[in-house]
């Protein structure tokens, strides 16, 4: 302390009115309400389908597909950033478990290599975004072809079977089935995307990193003035994603058994769809990883949700831009009022 | 360190941007316990020459002695651990957080592998608060962002930051902008307070009294060189308002 500051008598804390805790986890609230709200539609939609446990254990095996990858590009998004090549880094981390598996035979060699280029396409994002300078929409516009071509370059539009690897004791850890008792039964993926969330919420918000990425996102010039180290910053959350990207690769590929050239495409809007109705703000500063985990939740449950209450599937599109505007313009308001 | 020896030394300190130079050599002491006023126009490089001492801008030549040591200043963590704080004239703070996030913003409270020391942040942000911010409003915690705090009440909470961390030499850029009379008195006290504890501050602002009233020196900086430096005895208000007066019309010291 100071002696500036400890010299004046410190006053008996005074009863603080501040920001009470309902009005500090608006957003979360918010999501949570909207969770329970799409339930109850559910429920009385369909009341067999949602008692049973058989679809919630299809939820717990698709969820980590696209989920962890949720979490991580809410970091970026904190940034003030975006993404949209790591549908395409999950596609060439694919191919590199599936091509170097099929080669070696080795389980562990194959998933090291996948994460390595996990971590060399966010390096390549945040490298371009930072030290060349170009913004990150068009930079990952860039790399978002660049892998995606480059995987259709190697294989030659051909799939990869790998169906031998349900034999490797490496893939129950991945995707096996852990038995709790009667029908209760949890695929391993859903554990990891559990522990994911656990870590990155602690992560983003109880640690230094987490401290600096919401600093960054918030003001940038602020942030460079008080000694964060910005362009680090900014280039680890695109590792992070990358590698996330990666990382649910290996659950998509031990659940399906095949490789395709187009694996990991379809998961660009549904992952960032997760992040904005979750509450993080596309302007930077604010994220919830608690929203984003909702947020997966909702758009995971809604395809099927909106078949099992007796719409036709056209109308799953519909839905997701329907709740998608909805939310963000509630936290759009909400931020405009705080 | 001797006793006489200046705490910062400046020689011939240039910045450029580009093919504009903003600085052109530069040559400023800054001795122990001397607060030093540096005045001039906007635009004359006063807010440019803090940050290349406090290591946000790299000079394009010169050198920088800093406790009888010439020092390279990589960046501003360098800077804040020899023990130079400085208070932005853009304050450095980020809206949306909290202000624990913001008081200890850069150089976080850890428990281990680092883990943030939350209950310490929030504990050592109140207690700043309500002894040296004077940020006593009920309406005001720990948890409050900043983005609702009045211009006075943020200017409070980036000077409490720099006093927080027990600086050698504290820099302010223009740190009564924008504030009330009542917390413009505040403000120079702080300045003031900084000498009686034997530290060293530089300090801009833009009005002659509060300069005169709080500076033992003023350097007079124009268009990026020293045009003048006087000691408080040398000068009266009146004497100093002068000059400024002729520095703007005729573009050199009377
Ligand atoms: N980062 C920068 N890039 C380019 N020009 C700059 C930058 N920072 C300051 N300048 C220019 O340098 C000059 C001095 O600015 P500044 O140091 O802010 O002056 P003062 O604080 O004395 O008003 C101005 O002409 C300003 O436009
Ligand atoms: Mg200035």
């Amino acid at each position: 302390m100071s002696s500036v500051a400890s010299d004046t008598k410190d006053r008996p804390a005074e009863p603080q009115h501040g920001p009470s805790f309902l009005w500090r986890n608006r957003f979360q609230i918010a999501i949570i309400g909207m969770l329970v709200v799409l339930y109850a539609v559910f429920l009385i939609g369909d009341w067999r389908t949602y008692t049973s446990f058989d679809i919630y254990r299809s939820f717990m095996i698709s969820i980590p597909f696209f989920g962890i990858m949720a979490l991580a590009a809410t970091y970026v998004v904190t940034l003030g950033e975006i993404d949209l090549s790591f549908p395409s880094i999950y596609g060439l981390a694919g191919w590199a478990f599936s091509a170097v598996y099929v080669a070696s035979g080795s389980f562990p060699v194959a998933f090291v290599v996948c994460i390595l280029v996990g971590v060399v396409g966010g390096l390549v994002n945040g490298l371009l975004v930072t030290k060349i300078g170009i913004p990150s929409i068009v930079a990952t516009i860039g790399t978002m072809f660049l892998w995606r071509g480059l995987v259709n370059v190697l294989t030659q539009g051909q799939g990869i079977p790998i169906a031998q690897i349900t034999d490797d004791p490496w893939h129950k850890l991945f995707v096996g089935q852990i038995p709790l008792g009667g029908p209760v039964v949890i695929p391993a993926q859903f554990i990891w995307f559990v522990a994911a969330a656990l870590f990155f919420g602690v992560l983003f918000k109880r640690h230094r990193f987490g401290s600096h990425v919401l600093f960054v996102g918030d003001d940038e010039q602020s942030a460079r003035m008080m000694g964060i180290h910005v362009d680090r910053v900014k280039i680890a959350c695109f590792v992070i994603l990358g590698v996330s990207a990666a990382f649910s690769s290996v659950f998509l590929l031990n659940q399906m058994l095949f490789f395709w050239a187009t694996t990991g495409d379809g998961y660009l809007l549904t992952t960032l769809a997760a992040v904005f109705i979750g509450g993080t703000s596309v302007f930077g500063g604010k994220g919830t990883m608690i929203g984003t985990f909702v947020g997966v939740l909702i758009i995971a449950s809604l395809e099927p949700g909106i078949i099992s209450i007796g719409l036709s599937g056209f109308w799953t599109q519909f839905v997701y831009g329907l709740l998608i505007t909805i939310s963000v313009s509630i936290y759009a308001l909400m931020l405009k009022r705080g | 360190m001797s006793e006489t020896e200046p705490l910062l030394v400046l020689r011939n300190i240039r910045k450029s941007f580009g093919r504009v130079e903003v600085l052109k050599g530069i040559d400023l002491e800054i001795g122990k316990g001397e607060i030093v006023a540096l005045v001039g126009d906007n635009g004359a490089g006063k807010s440019t020459l803090i940050k290349v001492i406090t290591g946000v801008h790299k000079p394009s030549a010169g050198e920088i002695v800093f406790k009888g040591q010439p020092i390279t200043l990589k960046n501003v963590q360098a800077s804040r651990l020899l023990g130079i704080e400085t208070v932005y004239q853009e304050r450095a703070l980020a809206d949306q957080q909290e202000l624990w996030r913001n008081i200890f913003a850069g150089r976080e409270l850890t428990r281990f592998l680092g883990f943030l020391d939350v209950a310490a942040q929030k504990r050592e942000t109140g207690r700043l608060m309500r002894s040296g911010m004077g940020l006593t409003s009920r309406a005001i915690t720990v948890d409050s962002e900043v983005k609702g705090l009045s211009g006075g009440e943020k200017q409070s909470v980036a000077i409490g930051r720099a006093l927080y961390f027990d600086a050698d030499l504290i820099i302010l850029d223009e740190p009564t902008m924008g504030l009330s009379l009542k917390e413009t008195e505040r403000v120079l006290a702080f300045v003031r307070s900084i000498r009686e504890q034997g530290k060293s501050a530089i300090f801009i602002d833009h009005n002659i009294f509060h300069v005169h009233d709080t500076a033992d020196r003023f350097v007079i900086l124009d268009r990026g060189r020293v045009v003048g430096q006087f000691h408080r005895s040398e000068l009266t208000h009146q004497q100093l308002v002068d000059m400024m007066i002729a520095l703007h019309e005729a573009g050199q010291v009377a």
